[in-house]
């Protein structure tokens, strides 16, 4: 191995790797607590491979212009937290309905509001999934070390490009300013999805949005030889405007099925100690790095338990989370806010009943300490 | 080519009332066009929310109906990854100037080459009526029942002022030099913007009992005049019409890619 490709990073910088790994081509964004250094790196190596990178008047333009940019055939990213992040639920809707690759990196700080800048939490599950308006579908991935951070950033790109889909790569500030190894792939170590652009010649009429068998569109590019409409409007297989209630319904459910039906593909997780687990606990991203300590501890008292993180937040794995709990006793689910995760496993499981939070929300890191007082609850053995 | 074929007949007919500008200033721009002889492929067209800005969908381009105002941020995008393609965006007034001025002046600022139509009829026509940052003191709309207190933007001042390097104004009525100028300002490397007069006879002509299309393009006629001309010394009400700025500055992409030298320059040699 060779030695430059090891390094001592923060996540924001591991995340920049990934995506320079997976070929990232134009970056726009707008300075923001905790994910001003993936900017900030970018700034400095774009420009080194040929890219492009700039600093917008604010998380709305820079969210347009990665649109803007996908279209011409580039692979795009924007990162922003929070308030950035609620600035660009707009275009980011109009990235699923005209069915833009993009990656959107959100590190998470506290909110609402402007909230606790500098300090982590993990709030925007939920607008993440539902941030912008209207019935859709949309996938987050998340994780909660380094060399995670990497492969789910490449990996967004590669859904992002299969699915033409805007994916959010939900971190947080504890993953994006932690330091720790990152061991850098080689070339080729990783697949990379590169975009399946038209075999339609030129002249013949082609289809941008009517969708092949297996529900892929094959893009053209913007200056190529092929002209057509794009809107943020329900549109026909032309791009063109219509409300045709036929054309309205076919197009959403087009949407929605296109990364519903592919759950299984899209969802990633780990598993440490699942198959005997009496506990259970439910994690993801830095509040997973506590839980697993906690199993790994307990596990060397020969306590049953087990943890199963969670990289792909959206769609939800409703199925896998059922599969993986059917035995457990208790489910514990361990994150940084009000218990948004936990809502739809208890949606997932059998019985709903013996799903547990064990969170923090006041803008400190959740501890194995933590997570423990609340097993001590749970199990009865007082506090 | 005959204006004919940069348009998409199959979309049509469009949506616009009798009468309105709209269409003037899309006939005026493909003449424009056209004088320039440009392949259809190298034309990129991005347009926000608005009745202007359903101009790019009868249109034979590489077309980006967008959202309201975010025209311009869209057009930097596609601009700056591909530099050769020519942007055009037809822009609303309300588009440009309300919910989109922080785009506007910001890309005046960079000089980004990209090509802004501002078709300024003074209302929010899509939405039915309600006035907009160019309706002006003392104008009727349908938010503003005890007449407007609002006062409006100077789009040639304020687009001068924020660092455009090519300015100009015409109206409906003077479709000749509308025409000229537009072809003027797509051939201008650096933010070019064109105000347009254009009328919107369903909502500002009858709110403001100023009659229909006819009397309204009547009133361009009358109520502009050529820049620096002896009519607007005699009468500084006046508006005028023409090229207010036409400079040579460092356009963006060309200057980023001074910025891709320099960072290759950083790197060691292999
Ligand atoms: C974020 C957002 N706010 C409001 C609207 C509603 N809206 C659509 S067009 C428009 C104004 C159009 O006026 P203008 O830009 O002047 O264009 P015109 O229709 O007059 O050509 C508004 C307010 C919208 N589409 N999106
Ligand atoms: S409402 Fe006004 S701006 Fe819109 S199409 Fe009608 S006349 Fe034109
Ligand atoms: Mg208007």
């Amino acid at each position: 191995m060779k030695k430059e490709n090891i390094k001592f990073i923060q996540g924001n910088e591991a995340c920049v790797e990934g995506a320079l790994y997976a070929g990232l081509d134009f970056f726009a964004g707008y300075p923001i607590t905790p994910s001003t250094e993936i900017a900030e790196l970018l700034s400095y190596r774009l420009p080194q491979k040929g890219g492009k990178f700039i600093q917008m008047e604010d998380e709305i333009a820079s969210m347009c212009a990665i649109i803007g940019a996908s279209l011409t055939g580039s692979k795009v990213m924007t990162a922003t937290s929070g308030p950035g992040f609620s600035l660009m639920q707009e275009a980011l809707g109009y990235a699923v309905m005209a069915e833009i690759p993009c990656v959107v990196v959100d590190v998470q700080r506290g909110g609402p509001s402007t909230g606790i800048p500098t300090h982590v939490s993990q709030g925007d599950v939920n607008q993440a999934r539902w941030g912008t308006h209207g019935d859709h579908a949309i996938v987050t991935i998340t994780a909660s070390n380094h060399q995670d951070v990497f492969k789910t950033t490449v990996d967004a790109f590669n859904i992002s490009e299969t699915y033409r889909t805007p994916v959010i790569l939900l971190y947080d500030e504890v993953v994006g300013h932690m330091r720790e190894r990152l061991v850098v792939p080689k070339k080729g170590e990783l697949p990379l999805v590169q975009r399946l652009r038209t075999s339609v010649k030129e002249g013949v009429d082609y289809h941008p949005y009517l969708p092949r068998e297996d529900g892929r569109l094959p893009m053209s590019d913007f200056g190529a030889v092929h002209r057509y409409n794009v809107t943020g409007l329900f549109h026909d297989m032309w791009g063109f405007p219509s409300d045709n209630p036929d054309i309205v319904h076919g197009l959403l459910r087009h949407l929605v099925d296109k990364i519903q039906n592919n759950v299984n593909e899209i969802t990633r997780y780990r598993e440490y100690h699942l198959k005997d687990a009496d506990i259970v606990l439910v994690s993801y991203g830095s509040s997973a790095r506590s839980a697993n300590h906690v199993v790994v501890s307990r596990r060397s008292r020969g306590e049953k338990l087990g943890i199963l993180e969670l990289q792909t937040l959206w769609p939800f794995p409703y199925d896998l989370i059922r599969e993986k709990c059917a035995n457990a006793k208790y489910v514990v689910v361990v994150e940084m806010n009000m218990g948004q995760i936990m809502e739809e496993v208890r949606k997932a499981v059998d019985r709903p009943e013996k799903v547990f939070l064990a969170n923090r929300i006041d803008g400190s890191f959740i501890t194995p300490t933590d997570i423990r007082s609340i097993l001590r609850l749970i199990q009865g053995k007082g506090v | 080519m005959a204006v004919k074929d940069y348009i998409r007949e199959r979309f049509f007919p469009h949506i616009w009332c009798p009468g309105c500008g709209h269409g003037i200033v899309m006939n005026s721009l493909l003449r424009a066009l056209d004088d320039l002889g440009m392949s259809k492929n190298e034309i990129v067209m991005v347009s926000g929310i608005g009745c202007s800005a359903r101009i790019s969908g009868y249109l034979d381009f590489h077309t980006l109906h967008t959202l309201h105002g975010r025209a311009l941020a869209f057009a930097t995008g596609v601009k700056m990854s591909r530099p050769e393609l020519n942007l055009i965006v037809p822009m609303g007034d309300g588009d440009a100037l309300a919910i989109g001025g922080n785009h506007f002046i910001h890309a005046a600022r960079r000089n980004i080459d990209l090509t802004a139509i501002v078709m300024n009829n003074r209302i929010y026509g899509m939405t039915g009526g309600q006035y907009s940052p160019l309706s002006g003191y003392g104008t009727m709309a349908t938010t503003a029942p005890y007449t407007n207190i609002d006062h409006a933007f100077d789009t040639v001042e304020l687009a001068t002022a924020a660092g455009a390097s090519f300015v100009a104004r015409s109206t409906t009525y003077h479709v000749q030099q509308l025409t000229k100028i537009i072809n003027q300002a797509i051939l201008h490397e650096g933010f070019s913007v064109v105000e347009v007069l254009t009328q919107c006879p369903t909502y500002f002509g009858r709110k403001n009992r100023v009659g229909g299309a006819v009397e309204m393009m009547e009133a361009y006629k009358k109520n502009t005049t050529s820049i620096g001309s002896k009519a607007k010394k005699e009468n500084p009400d006046l508006i005028e019409r023409g090229i207010f700025v036409q400079k040579e500055l460092p356009e963006y992409c060309d200057e980023y890619d001074k910025v891709i030298e320099r960072a290759k320059a950083t790197l060691p040699k292999e």
